[in-house]
């Protein structure tokens, strides 16, 4: 055809795809930023004007620094480049500051910080099986580089909410390109690294674990997949091991010296907190939550419950910490019955507690299976999913962004296999729309739809054609459930708003919205652990390992 | 990829881009007392709904012609006149005489840019989607490249929601008078062309095309019988829908005369500030805006601009296709813009990629270095002189392909 690109050619679409979300990046510099701005803009004065003793003890600000150390350097050297654009930036005391010049600075570091991540798809793409010969709309790197850069997600996070998970993802997947590519030691210590720079990412190290330990520990492993004891390499074992080490010592050394580590931790993982924030991440609990407003509902209907005598179920948007269940039992009580015994063991508070001992026993059957019969990195990679797609379930205080760390790695299974594909789009268009509560203002509306389907027709299309044989990626259940989101969306930010309803619940649409989606990303786990779990052994060569 | 998705997804980077560059500042934001183009458009909802019809065009008390009064043909106030019925739903300070003069909200720049984007959507953008789809040559892959293009092209862009125009009104209709003549609905072309000219006076650029593509076609089919009962179709068309767009214009002959005075104004010199035309470039070697007196200027560029534009329109007349129709577009509008009087830049809107590397490193040193203190507009000149030779080579080759007729066929992107 007219449009095959010559071999020499080869890699300019990747770099027409780069510059083209950069040049959108930069447009959308004006837009709405919400109060993670000053919070990046705080961490940038306080790690410019105080010592480091003094870091994770400042608090003039309410956003005090709750990012592991590593971060902290990062936003110290930002701060430098930033003495250029705007110097009252790094006065502390300037809260809420938002010259021009910051806005311009801030947004830039973002936008280049991205470079991080578009080398991080390239060595992504690598790792893919090429099929030659195809046309560039049809390959699979084209595909995911699009599914990757213009992800609708980061754009949504990074470049109008304002965060740096570009960066951060770019981190992570690069390690995980690093695995691919039988590089075991950077990737390793790319994940130290990335585990030092946001530490929610602890919620994907059983995975990393269980992989290294059992793929590259166990050197060989026998003809049917299974373990071989005698193949334990130490020599890898103490490499690793020091890696993790240093890094984490490099990171937490100075505070550790100043004694300061009780503070640091206390500051990275705070535990007055509830359950959920004030608006409902779609996992696990947004279903309770709704279960056990509806059973008080129907039961004082019923005459089964007392009004009176039921807790107030604060459901109140807005800044709501706790949370009490009216029906239901609260999870704080039940947490306190369960785990008292483990609270002897770690001085942690019992209702984290409670949460991860969900997790890691919900997640233990896939463990087990990628240690039992590991498939590679592919098999590595899901798994790695799944411990994101779970700690997002079933988490503590989870915001809904952190959706976006299951989203990236799987766009990499997505193009490698159909039923991937199905699941990525079925969570992928969920969680999509479930970040739409981030921006709520009038003049990012347009945006965000024009975003959604610029990146949701593009998914589907392209998944479609790359997989068209073997039938529909999308059974009708779930091609009902997906455009069931325009009417949702319409009900939403247009209709309800003219209701008289609006005043007296003015909640009610995030939890519409919340609770929708939450069963897809319910479905979508469900699909995807099964699927690990019925997974064939590594029996086909791929490029993948 | 199916078809439907990539113009879909052309469709929705094209709605992307032109949102997100809404989002920044527009042309006089904050400047008192006469701000730019954006008041300009809001002065004339204010004016179209509070004052009757034959006041819209005249010096009263009410209405100060000397603050942006309306210069463009009555389409442009009709349309000025709905969008500030929506205007006065949402909010009534918008439009309230005298008193809205100057007024700068971020809900009513939302509801400005929300105009752009509606006419834009229901005009403009059908528009290059059916043009692309059933008159671009070439393989499925070509049409939506060539949409991509069109509908990414920065100029109209930036104009109409940057700066703030409604220019993808015209030439939206224009492209839909384009459409009309190529599927050979010559009424419906001339209606939707007619409708153009009545939007925005620099339509003027592509008329002659228009005209001599027509009056071919009919000569062709032979001037008594069917090609004479064709070309008096056609002028029916034309005439009517100019009466019905100045009906309200019509009623006393001073009205319509005062309306051409506005949309012409020849007391306003041969040209202003920057433009990349032939006038502007030569001033700087000649002082001809002061040797000259105005009258010889008006038959200087007169003179010129028909003088460049013949060669085009007899041989669209004497071979009225369509491939000769789209070269003499082009043709016609660099003429008008490089000899005819009182052009604004903005009538220009394209661009040759190989110059764009000589713009893009102007622009770089006129922003960041000083120019030296003898000439202090020196960098705006030079990007309008180096742009002014782009286009005068671009007259050049251009009539010399409708004239010579080479033998590759090419669909050309529309200028105006």
């Amino acid at each position: 055809t007219v449009m095959a690109a010559p071999m020499t050619n080869d890699q300019s679409w990747f770099y027409a795809l780069a510059l083209g979300v950069s040049f959108l990046k930069c447009l959308l510099i004006n837009a709405y930023h919400s109060t993670d701005f000053e919070v990046h803009r705080n961490w940038l004065a306080l790690t410019h004007s105080l010592p480091v003793s003094q870091w994770y003890y400042e608090a003039t600000s309410e956003w005090t620094l709750d990012y592991p150390p590593l971060f902290a350097w990062f936003e110290y050297g930002l701060s430098h480049i930033a003495c250029f654009f705007d110097k009252e930036m790094l006065v502390v005391p300037n809260l809420n500051y938002a010259s021009p010049a910051t806005v311009l600075f801030q947004r830039l570091s973002v936008i280049v910080a991205d470079v991080v991540f578009f080398y991080a798809v390239k060595e992504c793409c690598k790792c893919l099986r090429e099929d030659k010969g195809k046309d560039l709309l049809g390959k699979p790197s084209f595909i995911l580089t699009v599914l990757l850069l213009w992800n609708f997600g980061l754009l949504i996070v990074d470049h109008i909410h304002f965060q740096y998970n570009g960066f951060l993802f770019g981190v992570l997947l690069l390690s995980i390109a690093r695995h691919c590519q039988n590089r075991h030691f950077e990737g390793a210590f790319l994940f130290s690294v990335l585990l030092n720079l946001k530490h929610i990412y602890l919620y994907i190290a059983p995975a990393y674990g269980i992989y290294l330990l059992r793929c590259f520990c166990f050197t060989q492993s026998n003809a049917d997949g299974s373990l071989q004891w005698r193949s334990f390499s130490v020599v890898r074992l103490v490499i690793l091991g020091t890696i993790v080490l240093s890094t984490f010592a490099v990171s937490f050394g100075p505070f550790i010296a100043l004694g300061q580590l009780p503070q640091v931790l206390s500051r990275l993982f705070p535990f007055k907190r509830g359950l959920c924030h004030a608006y409902w991440a779609p996992n696990i609990w947004a279903l309770y939550n709704i279960a056990d407003k509806a059973f008080s509902i129907l039961g004082v209907k019923f005459r089964l419950l007392d009004i009176n005598k039921l807790p107030k179920a604060s459901m109140t948007g807005g800044l709501v910490q706790e949370f009490q269940h009216s029906v239901l039992p609260s999870v704080s009580p039940l947490a306190t019955l369960v785990c008292t015994l483990l609270s002897i063991l770690v001085n942690l508070p019992n209702s984290n507690i409670y949460t991860i001992f969900v997790i890691l026993s919900l997640l233990q059957p896939a463990l087990f299976k990628i240690w039992h019969r590991p498939n590679g990195a592919r098999g590595f990679l899901r798994c790695l999913v799944i411990c994101a797609l779970g700690s997002f379930m079933f988490g503590w205080h989870v915001h809904e962004k952190a959706i976006m760390m299951a989203i990236l790695p799987l766009s990499l299974l997505a193009v490698d296999s159909r039923k991937d594909a199905g699941i990525f789009l079925m969570l992928s268009v969920t969680s999509h729309y479930s970040l739409f509560p981030l921006l709520f203002t009038t003049q990012e509306l347009p945006i965000k739809i024009f975003l959604m389907l610029l990146f949701t027709i593009f998914s589907l299309a392209s998944l479609k054609t790359l997989f068209r044989k073997g039938g529909a990626l999308l059974n009708p259940l779930e091609v009902t459930y997906l455009l069931g989101l325009i009417p949702l969306e319409l009900i939403c930010e247009f209709v309800y708003p003219l209701t008289v309803w609006q005043k007296t619940f003015p909640f009610l649409p995030l939890m519409l919205t919340s609770v929708y989606c939450a069963l897809g990303v319910t479905y979508a786990f469900i699909r995807l652990y099964i699927s690990l779990l019925t997974c064939s052994d590594t029996t086909k060569k791929t490029k993948m390992q | 990829m199916e078809n439907w998705s990539l113009f879909s997804l052309c469709v929705l980077l094209g709605l992307t881009s032109r949102w997100a560059v809404s989002f920044h500042s527009y042309s006089g934001a904050g400047k008192p007392p006469m701000f730019g183009d954006y008041e300009a458009q809001r002065h004339w909802q204010e004016v179209t709904y509070n004052l009757p019809v034959h006041e819209w065009y005249f010096n009263t008390t009410n209405n100060d012609l000397n603050y942006w009064g309306l210069d463009y043909p009555p389409l442009t106030a009709y349309h000025s006149l709905v969008c500030a019925y929506v205007a006065k739903l949402l909010n009534p300070e918008w439009v309230e005489l005298h008193a809205s003069r100057g007024y700068e909200s971020h809900s009513h720049k939302l509801f400005m840019r929300a105009t752009v984007l509606f006419t834009d959507i229901l005009i403009y953008i059908p528009a290059v989607l059916l043009y692309c789809f059933y008159f671009c040559d070439g393989s499925s892959k070509q049409k939506v490249a060539t949409a991509l293009c069109i509908l990414l092209y920065p100029g109209l862009i930036l104009i109409d929601y940057g700066h703030f125009q409604y220019n993808s009104v015209s030439l939206g209709l224009a492209l839909w008078g384009i459409l009309g003549l190529g599927l050979g609905w010559d009424l419906f072309g001339s209606l939707a062309f007619t409708l153009a000219l009545n939007y925005k006076q620099m339509e003027l650029y592509h008329s002659l095309p228009f005209f001599c593509y027509l009056l071919g076609k009919c000569i062709k089919q032979g001037l008594i019988g069917r090609g004479f009962f064709q070309l008096a179709k056609i002028s029916l068309t034309v005439l009517v829908t100019f009466a019905l767009c100045w009906m309200p214009f019509l009623s006393d002959p001073k009205q319509p005369l005062q309306v051409l005075h506005r949309l012409f104004p020849f007391g306003r010199g041969l040209f202003e500030d920057k433009v990349a035309n032939t006038w502007c470039s030569l001033n700087v070697l000649i002082k001809i805006k002061t040797l000259l007196s105005r009258e010889t200027q008006l038959f200087l560029s007169f003179a010129l601009t028909l003088l460049f534009i013949l060669p085009s329109s007899l041989k669209l007349l004497s071979k009225p296709n369509l491939w000769q129709f789209k070269l003499a577009l082009v043709n016609s509008s660099l003429a008008f813009f490089l000899f005819s009087f009182q052009v604004h830049e903005k009538s220009i809107l394209l661009a040759f990629w190989f110059s764009l590397v000589a713009m893009a490193a102007l622009s770089f040193t006129s922003v960041w270095l000083e120019p030296p203190a003898k000439f202090p507009d020196l960098f705006p000149v030079l990007v309008s002189i180096l742009s002014f030779l782009h286009f005068l080579g671009f007259i050049i080759y251009f009539n010399l392909v409708q004239l010579m007729e080479p033998q590759r066929k090419k669909s050309q992107k529309k200028t105006n």
